[in-house]
């Protein structure tokens, strides 16, 4: 006698996009796991072709909205590497500045808007709000801070439009930085804030030996530079992402996935960067995670809300740093000549790296483009998170369940947009009689 | 009542009807004492746009349709906050969560008010609809006399 249970969630709430969730058990395992994506494919990489170069990050920026900076950082670094461009000094520290404020503003809401309520048991922020009106009011202030940086920076919050390849079309003043500086400490104390509020939060036990994959830089916690490492013992020049990473369609997806040659599924993010990149954080940084209960590395996803709020607090010390520190250039940007070549750029987005690979004619024309963003590398890891989680909670009434997989498809904070690719949840059970 | 009277046109002016927000605040002459924005209806960047003002008002374009160009005023402190919400995208919210969380929150301003106009078409790159445009005057010129009024009862 068949035995079938169906548990659908039509979309799911706070994250962005739309996917769906099968879930098949049989015999009371958890057999299979797939995320589908219903967003139609999105056609970026065939929209760049035919394009100027410089073209690129403006068009680019429209992938995502609330992490364009990252797909513009990615797009002009790509760019002036086929370009054989070297931006450095007061415009290299403008992109981290502006880097700064898209990591703060994307922590700040996932934190507080969209994965605080699930560990507290609310259905959203809203009714959370109600009991924690000061965090939530931190939160929103963090973000507040974050898109200030970016709007200064970028000249707007959303699409930033000051952004070029070579640098920026026009670059602030230090009186025109300088009133970030009281917002930004005022902003820190408040991560700090959420740091300590989110340690006393409840963490299921839930260690997961992924392969983590972040950027590693000589000197710096990474945002626009450095090589790709993985924990399973890869160090590769960003040039050479092909020839260590696949992606694979899948039947069931219009995102495509992720994997190491010869090794499977790994995960980019938070998690990744924070275990990969530990002794670049600066010590206070370093002391304040270990007191809300971090270790140098961390592998449970659900933890992932620390890191997030150990970003956020480090996030608001690099930008005043670079503050602090900020000459203006003689120039905006570096001047752009065109030439044919190929160029690749790997920059660290909110939720891991973001790739993009051009190719570029003799005209300054894109002949060819790749993007590989951070989401749909993290599919097929998530996909099994799923089916961990979801294993043992199959005791669980329905409703108790669906909020289980919602929860851990959040830890991961997807942007189903980028990878064009929420939700619908359906469970597939059966047992043999 | 300490602050200014803020009032923010809502929308995305590339997005037909859903620019009258913004074109209304365009309309409107300089007044003393009153501040005018335009935003995208990024529900959290309005929450702290908007903490420190001493009387707000709102303009946004409503999807109801069934009469496009007709405005409606909501006085918000009036409203009830929602019970929950389910916002559309999770990466902003609305204009409408954006009032129920700052209801909850207690950072709405005392006296705040909406005005919505009914728009019929939302989609990128196309003109605003006509019956939608010729209202923008009207509302301005409300959303002024409202602003006064505000000033004069501080």
């Amino acid at each position: 006698m068949k035995d079938s249970r169906t548990i659908r969630v039509d979309m799911l709430a706070r994250v962005e996009g739309e996917g769906a969730l099968d879930l098949e058990i049989r015999d009371g395992q958890v057999v299979s796991a797939r995320l589908n994506i219903y967003e139609p494919p999105r056609f970026f990489e065939a929209l760049l072709r035919g394009r100027a170069c410089t073209e690129a990050p403006d068009i680019t920026s429209r992938i995502c909205g609330i992490c364009p900076i990252a797909y513009q950082m990615s797009a002009v670094h790509a760019v002036e590497h086929a370009l054989g461009l070297k931006v450095d000094g007061p415009l290299r520290a403008l992109r981290r500045l502006a880097y700064c404020g898209e990591w703060l503003e994307s922590h700040a809401l996932h934190i507080v808007m969209l994965h605080a309520p699930d560990f507290l048991g609310y259905a959203d922020a809203i009714q959370m709000a109600r009991d924690h009106p000061d965090e939530v009011r931190a939160g929103l202030m963090l973000k507040k801070a974050g898109n200030e940086i970016m709007r200064v920076i970028g000249g707007r919050e959303i699409h930033p439009v000051n952004v070029k390849v070579g640098g920026f079309y026009r670059v602030p003043s230090r009186a025109e930085l300088a009133p970030l500086t009281g917002e930004l400490m005022r902003a820190r104390e408040r991560a700090v804030q959420l740091l300590k509020w989110v340690s006393t939060f409840s963490f299921p036990d839930h260690e997961r030996d992924y392969e983590l994959v972040a950027l590693r830089h000589p000197d710096e916690y990474p945002f626009n530079e450095g090589r790709i490492v993985a924990s399973g013992g890869l160090d590769i020049a960003v040039s050479d992402y092909e020839d260590h990473f696949e992606e694979r369609q899948s039947p069931h997806s219009t995102a495509l996935r992720s994997v190491i040659k010869g090794r499977g599924a790994y995960l980019v993010g938070p998690l990744a960067r924070y275990s990969l990149n530990f002794d670049r954080l600066p010590p206070p940084v370093q002391s304040l995670a270990r007191a809300a209960g971090l270790g140098p590395t961390c592998r449970n996803p659900f933890r992932s809300i620390l890191v997030r709020c150990v970003e956020a607090v480090y996030a608001c010390d690099e930008a005043l740093r670079l503050i602090e520190g900020y000459e203006p250039p003689p120039l905006p940007a570096l001047a752009v000549i065109p030439g044919a070549g190929i160029g690749y750029g790997c920059t660290e987005a909110p939720r891991g790296i973001c790739w993009h690979r051009y190719e570029i004619d003799d005209q300054g024309t894109l002949l060819a483009a790749r993007i590989v963003p951070p989401t749909s590398q993290n599919q097929l890891s998530i996909e099994e998170d799923l089916r961990q989680i979801a294993t043992r909670s199959l005791a669980l009434p329905e409703d108790q369940l669906r909020a289980v997989c919602e929860h851990a498809i959040r830890n991961h904070d997807p942007c189903i947009s980028c990878s064009a690719h929420f939700l619908r949840l359906t469970v597939h059970e059966s047992a043999d009689s | 009542m300490t602050g200014d009277i803020l009032v923010i046109g809502v929308g995305n002016p590339d997005r037909a009807d859903d620019g009258v927000g913004p074109l209304v605040v365009r309309q409107l002459p300089a007044l003393p004492g009153v501040r005018a924005l335009f935003r995208p209806a990024d529900g959290c960047a309005l929450i702290e746009d908007w903490a420190d003002a001493g009387a707000l008002i709102l303009v946004d374009a409503a999807s109801a349709a069934s009469h496009p160009g007709r405005v409606h005023r909501i006085d918000l402190s009036c409203q009830p906050p929602p019970h929950t919400l389910r916002p559309s995208s999770t990466h902003a919210l609305g204009v409408a969560e954006a009032i129920g969380l700052a209801q909850v929150i207690g950072c709405l301003p005392g006296r705040s008010v909406l005005y919505a106009i009914e728009g019929q078409c939302f989609g990128t790159g196309l003109p605003m609809t006509p019956e939608v445009a010729a209202a923008a005057p009207e509302v301005a010129r409300r959303v002024a006399e409202e602003a006064c009024s505000m000033r004069a009862s501080a």
